[in-house]
């Protein structure tokens, strides 16, 4: 099963960004991750979180525009080179990152990536034996 | 000093008189333009009980809505042999308007304008270099001819090419300039670099501003960047363009010339004339144009006849500097803007809802326009690409309309004012002062 993560949209100006952790907050969802794309004017602000389904729903009711997008988390060893070697088998094949972040937990880093082609994607990296995380593992993090 | 002094300090009485004349030949000459007959047929008016200038208020406004209707040649009251020059405006509200001259409007409109450039200082030992665009736009073959009328050696530089300007006014000792305010705060940064210091290496004296408002601010820095004086001046481009009225070496208040246009100051709202010193509406009738003469033609700028003669001796009315306008138009980049047509163009567009906000801002010396626009909820894919893409493909549509390139920003539905009722759609937060 594939995992999401929410996209958010903000505009750029104070008090923007809590409105969205204070409605997320209130719904008593759990961020893992956050990571803010900045456009000048306005941005989006993607949220890993451990209930995607009620963190879009709570934001949506609050007036905000959010919508679920589809991730692969790859589990990569903390040390120099990890993350690279991700992205060279996905560059190998010409797939597009579109968006991602990382964040470490303990002796492990884990790398979120957006591709077009999720399912694509997922079995170029098992395939290159690399530990992608289940829906319920991200969830749980 | 008068360019011509019997004209210009006529006594108010004769003033009133000459006015009266020329109105009754110039509604004689509007009654021959199809538009004019047929409105002066429609509403009962018999031209020869309209006496003078008591009578002018029996007469129905002109719009610019009557222009765009009469497009291209309904208000032309002169066989189209005769004439010789046409303007049109940019059409970006929808239907263009145009003006149209014969010969002796040319004429009149080029003595106006050398009766201004001389009451500014301006004389034939001047050399005059017009760094504003020609075509189209009035200001450039205005200041022109003026200039040539006055006997000014006249350089028509044309906008932009900075550095070439620079070579210009060294090399031919350049004293006059006509510029876009915009380009003349540029221009200062320009001479830096060049390491040309305006106060040592050149010999400016005036610099004419135009084709867009600038603050008292902007005034003062041009002047004491360039060592100049800078006049205030008004003009439209329906009135042919610059040289309707223009500040005198007094500097307090705008001549408009009434021996070329009759002026009423009405109130926007019950169009009742407003007393001396008060804010309203100039409505101008054209008194020595033949080939398209305007009657009663609402200019919706607002400004006040300043009471009392002037020090200068001049008897043509003062009015202050234009405080803005009676309908939303707004004027940035030297384009005239309308909310309505922003509004149009964002109908067009499904992923934007149909609420907006115009935001114009100083941004250095430059004004800068912001467009904000609500996403629709259903197109939020939560993708920054597509976001991107929506915002650049409004942008290039408005640069489209506008002929400049705006600011886009992207706003969360329901957070700007409802399309319905009496929203605030343009935030000016420009420099006035």
């Amino acid at each position: 099963m594939i995992a999401h993560h929410i996209s958010v949209f903000a505009e750029n100006k104070p008090g923007r960004l809590d409105k969205i952790t204070g409605v997320l907050a209130q719904a008593e969802i759990n961020i893992r991750a956050i990571k803010i794309s900045d456009l000048g004017e306005f941005g989006v602000v993607k949220i890993l979180v451990d209930d995607p389904d009620n963190a879009c729903r709570a934001l949506k009711r609050a007036g905000g525009l959010a919508s679920q997008k589809e991730i692969i988390a790859v589990a990569v060893e903390d040390r120099p080179g990890g993350l690279h070697a991700v992205l060279t088998i996905l560059t190998r094949r010409h797939i597009n990152v579109e968006d991602s972040y990382g964040f470490v937990l303990k002796d492990r880093a884990v790398l979120v990536i957006e591709v077009a082609n999720v399912a694509e994607a997922t079995s170029l990296l098992e395939g290159a034996g690399l530990q992608l995380l289940s829906k319920e593992e991200i969830y749980a993090l | 000093m008068f360019w011509e002094e019997t004209l210009e300090t006529l006594p108010r009485n004769q003033l009133r008189g000459l006015q009266n004349e020329r109105l009754r030949s110039t509604l004689a000459r509007a009654a021959a333009a199809p538009y004019y007959r047929r409105m002066y047929q429609a509403s009962g008016i018999a031209l020869d009980r309209i006496r003078g200038l008591e009578d002018l208020s029996r007469l129905p406004f002109t719009t610019k809505q009557d222009l765009r209707a009469g497009y291209p040649f309904e208000f032309l009251a002169v066989e189209k042999e005769a004439v010789v020059r046409l303007h049109s405006s940019s059409g970006t509200t929808g239907q263009a308007t145009v003006v149209c001259h014969n010969a002796c409007d040319l004429a009149s409109w080029a003595n106006l304008m050398a009766r201004c450039m001389f009451m500014t200082g301006a004389r034939p030992s001047d050399v005059f270099q017009n760094m504003t665009g020609y075509g189209m736009f009035t200001g450039g073959l205005g200041f022109h001819y003026g200039a040539e009328r006055l006997g000014v050696l006249t350089v028509p530089a044309g906008a932009g090419n900075s550095r070439r300007q620079i070579k210009f006014m060294q090399d031919f000792g350049t004293t006059l300039v006509h510029v876009i305010p915009s380009y003349a705060l540029h221009l200062l940064s320009v001479f830096e670099e060049a390491g040309v210091e305006p106060q040592r290496d050149l010999r400016l004296k005036i610099a004419y501003l135009g084709a867009e408002p600038y603050s008292e601010h902007t005034r003062k820095r041009v002047e004491d960047g360039l060592g100049v004086k800078v006049f205030n001046s008004y003009g439209l481009s329906e009135m042919s363009g610059p040289g309707v009225a223009f500040e005198c070496p007094e500097q307090n208040g705008m001549h408009i010339w009434e021996d070329a246009f009759v002026v009423e100051l009405l109130n926007p709202n019950t169009l009742q004339p407003v007393p001396e010193g008060e804010e309203g509406e100039l409505v101008l009738t054209t008194l020595d144009r033949q080939a398209m003469p305007l009657i009663r033609y609402r200019t919706r700028d607002l400004t006040a006849i300043l009471p009392g003669p002037c020090p200068c001796g001049r008897t043509h009315k003062r009015i202050a500097r234009i405080k803005g306008r009676s309908d939303d138009m707004f004027i940035i980049k030297g384009v005239n803007v309308f909310p309505v047509q922003v509004e149009n163009l964002l109908m067009s567009i499904p992923e934007v809802g149909r609420n907006y906000q115009i935001i114009l801002e100083n941004e250095g010396p430059m004004d800068a326009m912001t467009v904000q626009v609500e996403v629709q909820r259903e197109f939020f894919q939560g993708d920054v690409k597509s976001l991107k893409a929506l915002q650049q493909r409004i942008t290039a549509a408005l640069k489209g309309e506008l002929l400049f390139t705006p600011k886009v920003a992207l706003v969360e539905p329901d957070s700007l004012p409802k399309s319905e009722g009496k929203a605030v759609r343009v935030i000016d937060r420009r420099r006035k002062e």
